[in-house]
């Protein structure tokens, strides 16, 4: 099968009209690679993904596969497939004549076709099931069967606009495992959209996490859920606790916050944004609720903060303990069940420490809603 | 006796009176063509025959009608579901802001009385010839003036109409990702019509096919106007009503009819088959048992019904070769005779009488009443004043001071026949 094939997306702008819809992507993905567009709904992620497939030409900017420049290729002549939001299974269609629909229109012979569908059904753990039609399989079963068909067509870059957002949570975690498995055996470039972070971070090698039109952060997704480099992309992915404040001294990739609400408190300048925070600023600095741990009240470290507990709830696996914090964001804590009862009382006031390199800062953003 | 009881009783005796009001005339209808009596009659009855069958099969005009309506509904079917496809197509491409202003127009020829696009097809098409330069006996100009021609273009001007808003109902149900998916699989635009779109729009095809075929085919309207000097069915059976009728009209009724039924059941009789097997398919049905009844028929009502229908038409053609009312028509006549005879005798009886009282008094002229002189619309419809160009035989001895209806309801008609 094809290996993986570079794509690029130099300086994309796309509009409807007035508005815009992307604005300024610039993206290149490695060849083979599982790459990952993350953002909430309506932020433009299908937008991209049909510019890649040729069915929208963008306002400005060139789209590169394989290095060669699609402007004025249609979808059926690049070598990409795509796998729909809804799937777009034929539904007059037996699920073999589905998934070799793209040599029925390439001219091959029926017994071809047959042959070359009951491999990809094997592949897909559904051998002996061709001579069914969509309407009889299981909302997995039809995910598989689109991605059979889209693997069919021996494209070099599959795309897959949130293939997984139908399936129920047990599903959606089995195939989250067969796609990334299915991608290392065919090695081909994969492009995937999700709204789902957990989905991104886990099957990727590279995410861009997208705000309204805009990239704001394309890295692993390890660096991305620990080096946010915007305070939407630090809010959106994972959960974080958010502390207000303005800058009071800079040492290093260190900075000193006076926050609004707990007094000074130290952290370190996520990577990207080092250098470009000065004394004075407004910045948010960003504590992960796994990072916090219970400790004894110390009014000089300057890794305490002192809060009242609002209440608490059981998670099973943790605690989750939610105290007073900025204006109406309360700081959420978790605590691994270790057996305990309970974790504090309501109204209780604790001290809570956290480690300097767990903490990020970053100049003052918009923040991802909830 | 409680209230719902009632509303039931109602609901039942309004229904009996609703399906006789409509299905009343058909039945009376098939009826008088078994009837010998010349005039579509029930009663009264004279003598069961097939005789008008015959009648029908003879008649080169209503022979020649079915031909070319025929004709005219194939040539209208494909002519009209073409354009109906594409302008429903268009519909679903178009710019939103005019797709409004776009359905108006397309549908404004339902709302066109047919005798106005009938006149404009002619028109129209007579100017185009003008324009082309056509000269007369030339092919286009002979084109422009074949009725078979023309018929197809008018009457496929308002049935392209229905058509789309077949196909409109069926395309709101079309996901065009299924056509994206298709060419983003390599596919080219023809490729994914053929193989997408069109079989997904194959059963309004063929629903929009069965409606374009009778729109065309019980058209008179428009077609009146564009036929010239051919005929279609509809234009013979106007002219037989304003030149008299005879119960093979009945006959035609009564084989339309039958079609119909049989095309109803086996249409239903298919559809309960493949309910019945995707039923089976789904594990929600068990699969009918082998014995005598092939799998068609479990618990296909339609499908007996249908071998039912076809098994009284076959013993109808069958006694129909064997039948013969002659007996029956002479005890008829020869009943008719004699009450004649009666009336005759009973006449010259009071003549004699009349005589004797006033031999100055003139003899009455007729032993039958005579048709008053003229009707509500004097001469008007008198067959005479139409047909002037048509080479009818029937229209050969038009009688004078006929009425509205020229002939046909003079009571001599009801015994010339016998
Ligand atoms: N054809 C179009 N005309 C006008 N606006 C459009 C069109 N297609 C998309 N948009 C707008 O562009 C924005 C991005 O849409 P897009 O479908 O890319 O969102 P998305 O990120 O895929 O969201 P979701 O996760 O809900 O699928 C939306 O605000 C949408 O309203
Ligand atoms: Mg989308």
């Amino acid at each position: 099968m094809s290996s993986g094939v570079a794509v690029d997306l130099e300086n994309i702008w796309i509009r409807f009209g007035d508005f815009v819809a992307v604005r300024e992507a610039n993206v290149s993905i490695k060849g083979g690679d599982f790459f990952s567009f993350l953002g909430p709904s309506g932020c433009g992620k299908t937008t991209i993904l049909r510019a890649v497939s040729g069915f929208l030409e963008p306002s400005q900017g060139q789209v590169r596969i394989g290095g060669k420049d699609m402007a004025g290729i249609g979808p059926n002549k690049r070598p990409t497939a795509l796998i729909f939001q809804n799937l777009a299974l034929f539904p007059l269609m037996k699920i073999w004549e589905n998934i070799s629909f793209s040599m029925e229109v390439a001219g091959a012979s029926t017994a071809e076709r047959r042959k070359r569908a009951d491999e990809l059904l094997d592949m897909i753990a559904l051998e002996g099931q061709g001579d069914k039609y969509p309407s009889e399989l299981s909302g997995g079963q039809k995910q598989r069967v689109a991605i059979a068909r889209a693997l069919c067509a021996n494209p070099d870059v599959l795309l897959l606009d949130e293939p997984l957002s139908a399936l129920d949570l047990k599903l959606r975690q089995h195939m989250r495992t067969e796609l990334r498995e299915i991608q290392k055996r065919v090695g081909i470039t994969f492009i995937y959209i999700t709204h789902d972070q957990g989905e991104a971070l886990t099957m990727s090698d590279s995410v861009a996490v997208m705000k309204a039109g805009v990239i704001d952060q394309i890295d692993s997704g390890h660096n991305i859920y620990d080096h946010p480099s915007t305070p939407f992309v630090a809010s959106f992915v994972g959960e974080n606790n958010v502390f207000r404040g303005k800058v009071k001294e800079i040492k290093g990739n260190d900075a000193l916050i006076s926050t609004n609400r707990s007094g000074e408190l130290l952290s370190r300048i996520t990577p990207s944004q080092v250098g470009k925070l000065s004394v004075g600023d407004d910045a948010m600095m960003f504590i992960r609720p796994e990072t916090l741990r219970l400790g004894k009240a110390d009014a000089s470290s300057k890794t305490t903060i002192s809060a009242d507990v609002i209440n608490e709830e059981f998670e099973g696996n943790s605690f989750s303990v939610f105290l007073k914090g900025d204006g109406d964001k309360s700081i959420k804590m978790s605590v691994p069940n270790a057996g305990q009862d309970h974790i504090s009382s309501r109204g209780e006031n604790l001290s809570l420490h956290y480690d300097a390199t767990n903490a990020v800062a970053m100049p003052a953003g918009e923040l991802a809603s909830e | 006796m409680s209230s719902s009881t009632v509303i039931r009783f109602a609901l039942g005796a309004y229904l009996l009176v609703f399906f006789s009001y409509l299905l009343g005339p058909l039945v009376v209808m098939s009826m008088t063509a078994f009837n010998s009596s010349a005039f579509p009659s029930v009663s009264p009855w004279a003598c069961f025959t097939y005789e008008w069958f015959d009648v029908l099969l003879n008649d080169k005009h209503i022979r020649d009608g079915i031909y070319y309506s025929f004709i005219i509904g194939v040539g209208t079917v494909i002519l009209s579901v073409s354009m109906g496809l594409a302008a429903s197509i268009v519909l679903t491409q178009v710019w939103p802001r005019i797709r409004s202003t776009y359905y108006t127009m397309i549908i404004a020829p339902i709302l066109i009385p047919g005798v106005v696009l009938g006149i404009s097809t002619l028109v129209f098409w007579d100017r185009v010839g003008q324009f082309l330069g056509a000269p007369d006996g030339s092919f286009l100009h002979g084109l422009f003036h074949n009725g078979i021609f023309l018929t197809i273009l008018g009457q496929s001007t308002f049935i392209a109409s229905y058509a789309m808003l077949v196909f409109v109902a069926r395309l709101q149900r079309f996901d065009p990702g299924l056509t994206e998916a298709a060419l983003d699989l390599g596919a080219t635009h023809t490729q994914a019509f053929r193989k997408i779109l069109l079989p997904f729009m194959r059963p309004a095809i063929a629903s929009a096919s069965v409606l374009a075929f009778l729109a065309s085919f019980e058209n008179y309207n428009t077609t009146t106007f564009t036929i010239i000097d051919y005929k279609t069915l509809t234009t013979v059976l106007a002219q037989k009503v304003r030149l008299g009728i005879n119960p093979s009209i009945s006959s035609l009724a009564f084989i339309i009819i039958v079609l119909t039924i049989f095309a109803a059941l086996a249409f239903e009789a298919v559809q309960r088959n493949g309910r019945r097997r995707e039923a089976v398919a789904q594990g929600k049905a068990n699969p009918p048992s082998k014995g005598i009844i092939p799998p068609f028929f479990h618990g296909n009502f339609a499908a007996f019904a249908l071998v039912a229908l076809a098994f009284v038409v076959i013993m109808m053609v069958s006694t129909a070769q064997s039948h013969s009312p002659e007996v029956c028509k002479q005890q008829v006549r020869d009943a008719r005779q004699i009450e004649i005879q009666q009336r005759i005798d009973a006449l010259k009886k009071s003549r004699a009488l009349k005589e004797q009282q006033s031999n100055s008094e003139a003899a009455e002229p007729d032993a039958e009443p005579a048709p008053a002189s003229s009707g509500a619309f004097g001469g008007v419809f008198a067959p005479s004043n139409l047909s002037a160009d048509e080479e009818e035989p029937e229209a050969s001895e038009p009688k004078e001071g006929s009425g509205a209806f020229g002939n046909v309801f003079a009571p001599t008609n009801l015994d010339s026949g016998d």
